[in-house]
């Protein structure tokens, strides 16, 4: 009986021994491991200047998906790319490149997504064109010289996607009233992120920057229609235009509205100053200077 | 200062080339494989592209670091074609020399740990704060599910392996601050605290070479002197017991315990001869000399 007990009590300590160093080890590393699920929570919200190489997963994806081996920076041929150091705010190891260092050249051979071993990069890019790394955004209408009625222009002539990415769209210049300014304006579908804009901006610090499309991209309510869409597909007005109630404009006495469009009548006011075709325009509408895609 | 210093009884027995001939080897293969990582950016010498996450050899060779592979594989990636043959290459060759060659052959971080621990040594540091060797099992767990559970490789974070290795290449930056830490930690807090107790690097590549052929056995073992040497200069002392002094308990002469690193440390100190590399099949359980 004796032994018995002695036994049991024998075993039980070794079991609370057990179960206390256990709860210890469980206790320490799930610290540990509390600290570093906060850190790669951190690590996640990548700087809004650093940039991942083209065909880059989302980055909640890409960071699992990366190994942090380095063959894109290294397979580079203009040493874009880098790899993030402990004290980057980027996650460590990771490759990124900042546009206004060193822009992306868009290589047509993508030969930063060959290297990579892992699906980070998605090698179902081919054409470098498709790649969406960021979307430029000009983003300071104060200084941007071209908003200063200059020509600088400078933006507009180094995309490699000139014309589609970038186009000038010509609007009068209401600080002089007899000038045109030719505005640098981002179409976001054309526009590859590689950062050429933003790395040649001439100011001291860029007016124009590629952002994430996150933070550079709005989006509609999924239940708009554009009624002018809608009435190209369809070949016709969607509604009966005829039995449109026009409301009265308010208007100083005496005073005309030029351009404006009756759809009661079916009427546009001429346009001041303007003929023709182009008397059915809007005023404040310009065509573009290079022409919209 | 210890009077005695470990090894010296093998210098004198078998001459300092050989006490050390492990030792130089290793630090050959550790230094060598940096240079030919290095070659590349330092002189322009493209041999090798890469660093130990992820590797390939005169575009010809990929290895791809499995532990690595297997917390992104816990955020559902999976490397592609290149990097699963350097997967599976990495995979068979550690199964088979023995898993945790790596940390004493390949692993930059060793150099660091190891010069802790000489030092520790030299200096007659003997307090040692209390920390489990398996606490390294439950980092490599939690890094694991950490990875699942965050979608982030996450050791990779804050791996000093992976700092000190990319650092080195592509520019230290301030992960000489983890380097100087672990080598302060090993030299004044734990002995042989990283990689014995906590890395789950190590961790992994033990599990990997849990079953490997290759192996230090202690033939000679009738032999020993009990001068406590090899034990002494051992990463891993736990390892060496059952197969030095299991000849009573039927326990035979070769270090099957998955965390001997293969680093033949013990080979060189032991002035009696008694360890060799050897495979784990030829195991008798008694080595005692019938002649």
């Amino acid at each position: 009986m004796a032994t018995t007990n002695s036994k049991s009590s024998k075993s039980g300590t070794a079991r609370r021994q057990f179960i206390f160093d256990a709860a210890k080890m469980a206790c320490g590393v799930g610290m540990l491991g509390l600290g570093l699920g906060l850190y790669a929570k951190q690590a996640k919200a990548l700087p809004a200047l650093a940039l991942r190489p083209p065909g880059a997963l989302p980055e909640s994806d890409f960071l699992g998906a990366c190994i942090r081996c380095g063959l894109c920076v290294r397979d580079c041929p203009y040493n874009t790319l880098e790899l993030a150091k402990p004290e980057t705010p980027v996650a460590t190891g990771t490759p990124y490149f900042t546009a206004r260092n060193i822009p992306c050249e868009m290589c047509e051979d993508i030969p930063c997504v060959r290297a990579c071993p892992t699906t980070a990069l998605d090698h179902q890019l081919t054409d470098i064109n498709k790649a969406k790394m960021g979307i430029a955004v000009l983003i300071d209408h104060e200084t941007c010289l071209n908003f200063l009625g200059l020509r600088c222009d400078v933006c507009y002539r180094v995309c490699p996607v000139i014309d589609k990415a970038i186009t000038l769209e010509k609007v009068p210049n209401p600080r002089t009233g007899r000038h045109a300014m030719f505005l640098p304006t981002v179409h976001s579908e054309h526009c590859t992120g590689c950062g050429k804009c933003e790395k040649s901006c001439v100011l001291e610090e860029a007016a124009i920057r590629v952002l994430p499309p996150k933070l550079a991209k709005g989006e509609l309510g999924h239940h708009y229609r554009l009624g002018w869409e809608e009435q190209k597909k369809a070949g016709h007005s969607l509604i009966d235009e005829s039995k449109m109630i026009d409301l009265p404009d308010r208007l100083p006495e005496g005073a005309t509205l030029p351009g404006h469009y009756d759809p009661a009548s079916g009427q546009t006011a001429p346009a001041r100053g303007l003929s023709g075709a182009e008397g059915g325009i809007l005023p404040g509408a310009p065509s573009g200077l290079g022409g919209k895609p | 200062m210890s009077g005695k210093h470990i090894g010296a009884e093998a210098v004198a027995a078998k001459g300092w080339l050989r006490a050390y001939k492990w030792l130089m080897l290793r630090r050959l293969s550790q230094f060598g494989i940096l240079a030919l990582f290095l070659l590349g950016p330092l002189a322009g010498i493209w041999i090798v592209k890469g660093n130990l996450n992820y590797s390939y050899t005169l575009n010809f060779l990929p290895l791809t670091d499995p532990y690595v592979a297997l917390q992104a594989a816990m955020t559902r990636h999976v490397p592609e074609k290149l990097g699963l043959i350097g997967l599976a290459i990495v995979l068979v060759f550690y199964f088979l020399v023995g898993g945790r060659v790596y940390c004493s052959w390949v692993c930059p971080v060793n150099l660091v740990t190891d010069a802790a621990g000489w030092l520790r040594d030299r200096l007659g540091i003997k307090g040692s704060a209390q920390l489990s060797r398996n606490t390294r099992y439950w980092v490599l767990a939690m890094t694991l599910i950490g990875s699942a559970a965050t979608g982030v490789v996450l050791w990779e974070l804050i791996n000093p392996v992976s700092m000190l290795h990319r650092g080195l290449i592509f520019g230290l930056g301030a992960a000489w601050t983890v380097v100087v830490a672990i080598f302060l930690f090993d030299l004044f807090v734990t002995k042989r605290g990283w990689c014995g107790r906590l890395c789950p690097v190590g961790a992994f590549y033990s599990l990997l070479g849990r079953w490997s052929p290759v192996r230090v056995a202690a033939r000679e073992r009738a032999a020993c002197n009990d001068c406590m040497d090899c034990f002494e200069v051992c990463p891993e002392p736990q390892v060496i017991r059952p197969a030095l002094k299991g000849e009573g308990k039927g326990v035979g002469p070769v270090i099957l315990a998955a965390n001997c690193t293969n680093c033949g440390r013990c080979i060189d100190v032991c002035s009696k001869e008694v360890f060799t590399f050897s495979l784990r099949f030829n195991n008798p359980a008694s080595t005692a000399r019938t002649d």
